[in-house]
C-alpha cells in the first residue's frame, strides 16, 4: 500500500491543489498569441492565450483537459511567467527542461521556484510529456506555432 | 468458497499457473509485481521463453533455403507451428495460415491486397465504432486509394454493438465487413457468427480481428465461416512479433502478393516473375522463425490448461473485480455489456487515468491507462481516457483486493 509519505515527490499538496483549482484557467477576452497542444498519449489537450506586448509576457492563460502533472504545471508554469520577458521565459523553459530530465537525485535548480514540485516526475519517465505540454505549447505561441505535440 | 469457485479450484491451480511464469516473481519498487495489463500484452511462460532459448542454441537457421540438416530442422519446427495454429483455429489447410507481424500487419496485408484488387469506387467497408485503431486506420487509407466508403454502426451505451444498425447500414455495396471479436476497451464479446451469417447474405467478406479473443475463446474459423480471422501471438502467451493471418483459401489465392522478396516467388525472371503458392506468397523475406515456434509451444500450453478453464478462472476475477468496483462511488464503469471478456476498463471521478496509472505503479501494479488506441468510442463515451485492468490465467483474487485498494487509495489522495 502507497501511504501518503511515500508518494512525497510527485503527489503533493501543491499539485494536488493546482490540479483541483487551476490558476489562470479560462479564456482571456482577447490574446495576441495563442498555440494548441496535444499529448496523444492520454489524449491531453491545452490551449494557451497570451497578451504579450513589448516582449513582456502581460498575461498568460490556458484551456483544456489533462492530467494532475500536466493541469498543475500549466498553472505554476503561467503564474510564473506574467511580467517576465520572452527572453526570460524561454531562459526558464531551458532550465525547467533541463531539470524534469534529470537525474532523480541530481539538485533541483532553485531558479525554478513554485515549479520545482514538478521535479518528482523524474521518477515517471514517460509522465516527463505531461509536465512539459504547457512549457511546449507556450513556446509555440511565442513562436507563433499553431500547434504542438509532446509525442 | 461457492460452488463455481469450488469447480474451478480442482481444474485451475493458480499457484502452479504462476510458477511457470517467471516475471510474476519479480518485484516492482519493493513490492510484488501485479500485472493487470493482459489486454496490452501478455506475460510469457518457461515453456515458451525455452523454446526460444533453445531454437536459437541448436536449431537456428534459415527456412525453405537450405539443404543443410539445420535448414531442414528449423524449416520443419516453423511449418509445425503453422499446423499447431491450424488446429488451434480449425481451419481447412495448413496453407490458409500466414504468419504476420501481429494483428496490425494482418489486417493491413488484407486492406492492401485484397481492398486493392476487389475495392473500387462507391463499394463500402462496415466496421463498428468499437474498432481499436488498427482496425480502423488501414480501412480509411483503402478509402482515400480507391474512394470507398467506409460506413460504421453504433455502440449501445452499454458497449454492445447496434445490431439494428448494424444491419441497416449493410446492403449490397458492403464488400467488406471488419468487426471485433473482443473489444479491448469495453471487454464485449461481440456475436460475430450472427454478423457473420447476416453479411454473406449481402454477399460481403468478414474479417474478424480476434486479438483480444484467441487467449479467452475457442475459435472455429470453418463453424464460424468468417472470411478472414487474425491475431496477435504476444496477447496469447507467446513472444510479440508473430501474429497470424487466416483467410480462406480461395480468397487468398484470389488475393495479390503484399509484399515482393525472398520465398514468396517461384521463379524470377525480368520478363516475368511467378508468385509461390499459399502461404509462402504472403510471407516475404525471412520471417519470424523463433516467434513461430514459440506461438506454437504457447498454444499448446494453453491447450493443456483448457481455454474453458481459462475463461472460467478470469471470468471469477472479472465478477469480483466488478462488483467491489461497482461499491466504489467514484468509480464509473465504461463497457458493461452482458456477455464480457477479463476486460474490466474505469474512471475515477475527476482524477485523470494517468494519475491512477502512476499511482497504482507505485503499489507495483501494472494497469492501462489512456485512450487504448480506441479513441472514437471512448469520446462516444465521453472520455479522453480510461484505466483498464485486463485478466490473465495467472492472476488472482488477492490482486484484484491490492487493485481495488490502490484504487481506494487514490481516491483519497485526491480527495
Ligand atoms: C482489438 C485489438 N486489435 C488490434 C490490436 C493490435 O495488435 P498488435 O499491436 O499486436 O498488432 C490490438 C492490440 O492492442 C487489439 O487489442
Amino acid at each position: 500500500m502507497i501511504s501518503q509519505s511515500d508518494i512525497r515527490d510527485l503527489y503533493q499538496e501543491v499539485i494536488l491543489d493546482h490540479n483541483k483549482s487551476p490558476r489562470n484557467f479560462g479564456k482571456p477576452t482577447e490574446h495576441t498569441h495563442h498555440a494548441e497542444g496535444f499529448n496523444p498519449l492520454c489524449g491531453d489537450h491545452l490551449q494557451m492565450f497570451l497578451n504579450i506586448e513589448d516582449n513582456i509576457i502581460k498575461d498568460v492563460k490556458f484551456e483544456g483537459e489533462g492530467c494532475a502533472i500536466s493541469k498543475a504545471t500549466a498553472s505554476l508554469m503561467t503564474s510564473e511567467l506574467k511580467g517576465k520577458t520572452t527572453d526570460e521565459a524561454q531562459h526558464l523553459f531551458d532550465k525547467f527542461l533541463s531539470v524534469v530530465t534529470s537525474d532523480i537525485d541530481s539538485p533541483i535548480d532553485p531558479e525554478l521556484g513554485k515549479l520545482s514540485v514538478i521535479a518528482g516526475v523524474r521518477e515517471f519517465p514517460v509522465r516527463v510529456k505531461c509536465a512539459t505540454l504547457a512549457m511546449h505549447t507556450i513556446k509555440n505561441a511565442i513562436n507563433n506555432e499553431g500547434i504542438v505535440s509532446t509525442e | 468458497m461457492t460452488d463455481v469457485e469450488g469447480d474451478i479450484a480442482l481444474k485451475f491451480d493458480v499457484a502452479s499457473v504462476r510458477s511457470e511464469f517467471p516475471i510474476l516473481g519479480t518485484t516492482v519498487r519493493g513490492v510484488p509485481l501485479c500485472y493487470l495489463d493482459n489486454g496490452a500484452t501478455t506475460q510469457k511462460p518457461l515453456c515458451v521463453i525455452e523454446t526460444i532459448d533453445s531454437y536459437y542454441k541448436s536449431s537456428n537457421s534459415n527456412i525453405h533455403r537450405g539443404v543443410h540438416h539445420l535448414s531442414q530442422v528449423a524449416t520443419e519446427l516453423y511449418e509445425n507451428a503453422r499446423a499447431t495454429v491450424r488446429r488451434f483455429i480449425n481451419a481447412a489447410s495448413d496453407k490458409e495460415i500466414i504468419f504476420t507481424r501481429g494483428t496490425t500487419e494482418s489486417i493491413n496485408l488484407v486492406a492492401s491486397s485484397f481492398g486493392n484488387r476487389f475495392i473500387s469506387q462507391g463499394d463500402e467497408i462496415l466496421i463498428t465504432e468499437m474498432e481499436h485503431h488498427s482496425n480502423i486506420v488501414p480501412w480509411q487509407l483503402l478509402c482515400e486509394r480507391t474512394g470507398a466508403i467506409l460506413k460504421v454502426a453504433n455502440v449501445h451505451p452499454d458497449g454492445t454493438v447496434d445490431i439494428e444498425d448494424f444491419k441497416r447500414l449493410l446492403s449490397t455495396k458492403t464488400k467488406i465487413v471488419s468487426v471485433v471479436h473482443v473489444s479491448n476497451s469495453l471487454g464485449t464479446i461481440n456475436p460475430i457468427k450472427d454478423i457473420i451469417d447476416v453479411a454473406h447474405q449481402v454477399g460481403a467478406k468478414v474479417f474478424i480481428d480476434g486479438a483480444q479473443a484467441v487467449a479467452h475463446i475457442e475459435v472455429d474459423v470453418q463453424e464460424l465461416d468468417c472470411d478472414f480471422y487474425v491475431f496477435s501471438g504476444h496477447k496469447l502467451y507467446a513472444p510479440t512479433g508473430i501474429g497470424v493471418l487466416y483467410g480462406k483459401e480461395e480468397i487468398l489465392n484470389a488475393m495479390p502478393p503484399y509484399q515482393g522478396g525472398g520465398d514468396m516467388i517461384l521463379s524470377v525472371s525480368f520478363d516475368k516473375t511467378i508468385y509461390n503458392e499459399l502461404p509462402a506468397k504472403f510471407e516475404a523475406g525471412t520471417p519470424h522463425i523463433a516467434g513461430a515456434i514459440g506461438l506454437a509451444t504457447a498454444i499448446d500450453y494453453l491447450l493443456g490448461i483448457g481455454i474453458a478453464n481459462a475463461a472460467q478462472h478470469e471470468h471469477m476475477l472479472l465478477d469480483y473485480a466488478t462488483n467491489a468496483m461497482r461499491g466504489i462511488p467514484q468509480v464509473q464503469l465504461v463497457g458493461t455489456a452482458p456477455n464480457k471478456s477479463a476486460v474490466l476498463s474505469f474512471t475515477l471521478k475527476g482524477i485523470h487515468p494517468h494519475d491512477v496509472g502512476s499511482l497504482l505503479d507505485r503499489d507495483g501494479i501494472a494497469i492501462r491507462a489512456g485512450h487504448l488506441c480506441t479513441q472514437p468510442i471512448l469520446r462516444k463515451f465521453g472520455v479522453h481516457a480510461v484505466n483498464r485492468a485486463s485478466f490473465a490465467i495467472y492472476n488472482t483474487i488477492e490482486e484484484v483486493d491490492r487493485l481495488i485498494a490502490s484504487v481506494q487509495n487514490v481516491i483519497r489522495i485526491f480527495a
